[in-house]
């Protein structure tokens, strides 16, 4: 059974039809990718899926379970962790801070525990400290734990993006052009970083790219979406010598 | 960073003097300084060509006699800063020794210690005058509505308004109930329990009041928390002016006039244990991960939707605690005067606590507590200048947003474990801090 479905998948923005009839199956432990010139409604389509947006039609499924209408919240707790292509970091907040944060969900001693302190409440703290410590040394930036993030570089904010979305221990990761802005070698970094927690953790990841390098080397299988509408589904060679991918891409003068 | 200028290494020099007095050297000194002043105060005043003992370290005075401002300086001096300073620094090796000991005991033991101290000390300072007595109580009562206010203004970065309206909500809730149980009151009929419960009976009292202040809340909450803006600061406002104008209209509470007679149940030492246990409480809560989620909504509410933050319920609940405590300070606040009217609570009152928030600085317990403190002392200063007072007040705001945008002492940990810490050798204290201010 897929991890992920989505069934014939609009969505609206006033008159403007941002994606049209999307359709996804995403298999546990699979790395997909989703490629597309600017705007052609691909982040649209993780906010769709992740609770942001209520999308006009179609369906969602999660592990057997619509998902369609719950809070983003709701869907992060069930197993969907996200990244984002602007970093959303919390700016006053250290990167300990933040890994901890997305243990909201799981933390069940409540606002009493809040209020009073309970012993309860510190042993929970420090089950979650320790975990969070693991995961940033996993993902080499341990040594970064006290930093507050707007401090760090820009490689490292991205690491901690993903530490955090990790933290919420998803079963699909969802990672919206994670390479943005970096330079060659924390690009490298990155791919290394995304290969390995692939591997160690066998999450299923789904991820939003414009270089095709990249998509090459991570990614099984790739849909290319232009104006909404996914114009080819396939394996990374099949998509990059698509004639219909290379119009989108180069347009229909440099083919000829 | 620039060498020092002489001022600046006359600063350090004395920093680097006191920096081995633990939190216990001065407040085991501030009782001395007390003691002092009931012994020889009022001689020494009189030396100094004072009428009187200066009740607020001459902050009363200075505008109303500048000439006496140079005796009550050398009065501070010599009763308060040299006594406090002397023994706090002699004493440091054996309050260190003592404060260590004290620090292997369990915390609250030594939380308690040090409480009972700063206690006394306020205890026997205002012992002086009554005037002494209600300026500190209305200050603790500030610090709570202050620290309150933070944390939906601060931590979750919303701008809400209605604080003087949950005040009064708070005020109005725990009077009514104190009056008719405890009062033979025109309004409200002859007292149904004997007075002797009082002291028992006033904690449900001041809780009630709270929840009322929270109901409020909770109607501004539900409307103005599906989305961010300025929604919340102007339905808040309205709800502020609501609520005054509710009261002004209902007769059960006395409309316009007030209402009066309340018991004279808030004591000192009542109000400085609900100011302690307000403190204790909202640091508790912005300290752990559920409060923290605070500072995530505030920063990016989306990302900690993400992130599996229950984002409405974190700002509600939050919104709703902040309404509490005020309600619980407005409590208290109608029970230190024993009387009041709806017009206390308008946009003056608003004016006020913001101006404490924003002043001592966003995100931090020590900045409410520093803000509080400061503009209560500050207003009872201008008291003299009457109107001119709103005029400085503000005024010093603008200075303030211009060149410290954040407050005093913004983004700041409160951390009560570290505050009672015995102090190492002044080398690396004075390096630890260089490094902070850097």
């Amino acid at each position: 059974m897929a991890l992920l479905r989505v069934e014939n998948m609009s969505h609206n923005f006033g008159g403007l039809r941002a994606v049209n009839d999307y359709n996804l199956e995403i298999e546990p432990g699979q790395v997909r990718g989703l490629i597309g010139p600017n705007g052609a409604g691909k982040t649209t389509i993780f906010d769709i899926i992740s609770g942001i947006y209520r999308p006009t039609e179609g369906n969602i499924i999660l592990d057997g379970k619509p998902i369609v209408g719950l809070q983003p919240h709701q869907i992060a707790a069930r197993g969907l962790g996200r990244t984002f292509q602007n970093l959303r970091l919390w700016r006053h907040m250290t990167v300990l801070e933040h890994v901890k944060m997305a243990n909201y969900s799981k933390i069940s001693y409540g606002l009493v525990g809040a209020f009073f302190g309970t012993s309860k409440r510190h042993r929970e703290e420090a089950e979650i400290e320790k975990k969070s410590h693991s995961l940033l040394t996993r993902l080499d930036i341990g040594n970064l734990a006290d930093q507050v993030v707007t401090s760090l570089p820009y490689g490292a904010q991205r690491r901690v993006e993903l530490a955090r979305a990790l933290a919420t221990e998803p079963k699909i990761l969802f990672l919206d052009e994670p390479t943005a802005g970096m330079n060659p070698e924390e690009l490298i970094q990155m791919m290394e970083v995304i290969r390995q927690i692939h591997d160690e953790l066998g999450i299923a990841i789904f991820l939003i790219e414009h270089r095709m390098k990249i998509v090459m080397e991570l990614c099984e299988i790739v849909q290319a979406l232009v104006f909404g509408e996914v114009i080819a589904e396939g394996t990374p060679q099949e998509i990059q010598n698509d004639p219909k991918v290379i119009d989108a891409y180069l347009g229909t003068e440099a083919v000829h | 960073m620039s060498p020092p200028t002489k001022d600046r290494r006359h600063l350090i020099r004395i920093r680097n003097l006191f920096s081995r007095v633990p939190l216990l050297g001065w407040l085991l000194g501030a009782p001395i300084a007390v003691t002092l002043e009931h012994l020889l105060g009022n001689q020494l005043a009189l030396a100094l060509g004072l009428s009187k003992i200066p009740v607020l370290f001459g902050s009363v005075i200075m505008l109303k006699k500048p000439v006496l401002i140079p005796g009550a300086v050398l009065y501070v001096v010599l009763i308060y800063v040299l006594p406090i300073g002397v023994f706090a620094r002699l004493s440091a090796p054996l309050t260190n020794r003592l404060a260590a000991r004290l620090f292997s005991l369990p915390m609250w033991f030594s939380v308690t210690i040090h409480l009972g101290l700063l206690y006394a000390a306020l205890h026997f300072w205002s012992g002086i005058s009554a005037y002494r007595v209600i300026t500190l109580k209305l200050t603790l009562i500030a610090i709570m509505v202050t620290l309150s206010l933070n944390v939906i203004n601060g931590y979750m970065g919303e701008f809400s308004c209605s604080h003087p309206g949950f005040m009064a909500l708070g005020a109005y809730g725990a009077s009514a109930f104190t009056v008719a149980l405890f009062v033979n009151d025109k309004l409200f009929g002859p007292a149904l329990l004997p007075a002797a419960l009082g002291p028992f009976m006033f904690p449900v009292g001041l809780i009630m009041g709270g929840v009322v202040a929270a109901l409020g809340a909770l109607a501004i909450a539900i409307p103005s928390f599906k989305t961010r803006g300025d929604y919340l600061a102007i339905v808040s406002l309205a709800f502020m002016f609501i609520v005054k104008s509710l009261i002004e209209n209902l007769e059960v509470v006395g409309g316009a006039r007030g209402l009066s007679s309340q018991p004279d149940l808030a004591n000192l030492p009542t109000v400085f244990l609900w100011t302690v246990a307000c403190i204790w409480i909202i640091n508790n809560f912005v300290r752990s991960t559920l409060g923290k989620a605070l500072n995530a909504v505030r920063d990016e509410e989306m990302a900690a939707n993400a992130m599996t933050v229950n984002t409405r319920r974190t700002k509600i609940t939050a919104f709703l605690f902040g309404a509490f405590w005020a309600g619980v300070a407005g409590g208290l606040f109608a029970h230190v005067l024993r009387y009041v009217n709806p017009g206390t609570f308008g946009i003056q009152k608003l004016a006020e606590v913001l101006a404490m928030v924003y002043f001592g600085g966003l995100n931090s317990v020590y900045g409410s507590i520093v803000g509080a403190l400061s503009l209560s002392l500050l207003g009872e200063a201008l008291r003299p200048l009457e109107m001119l007072k709103w005029i400085i007040i503000p005024l010093l705001l603008i200075l303030l947003m211009i060149f410290r945008p954040t407050g005093l002492i913004a983004f700041k940990e409160f951390d009560v474990r570290r505050m009672m810490k015995p102090k190492g050798e002044p080398r690396e204290r004075s390096t630890s801090s260089a490094g902070e201010e850097a």
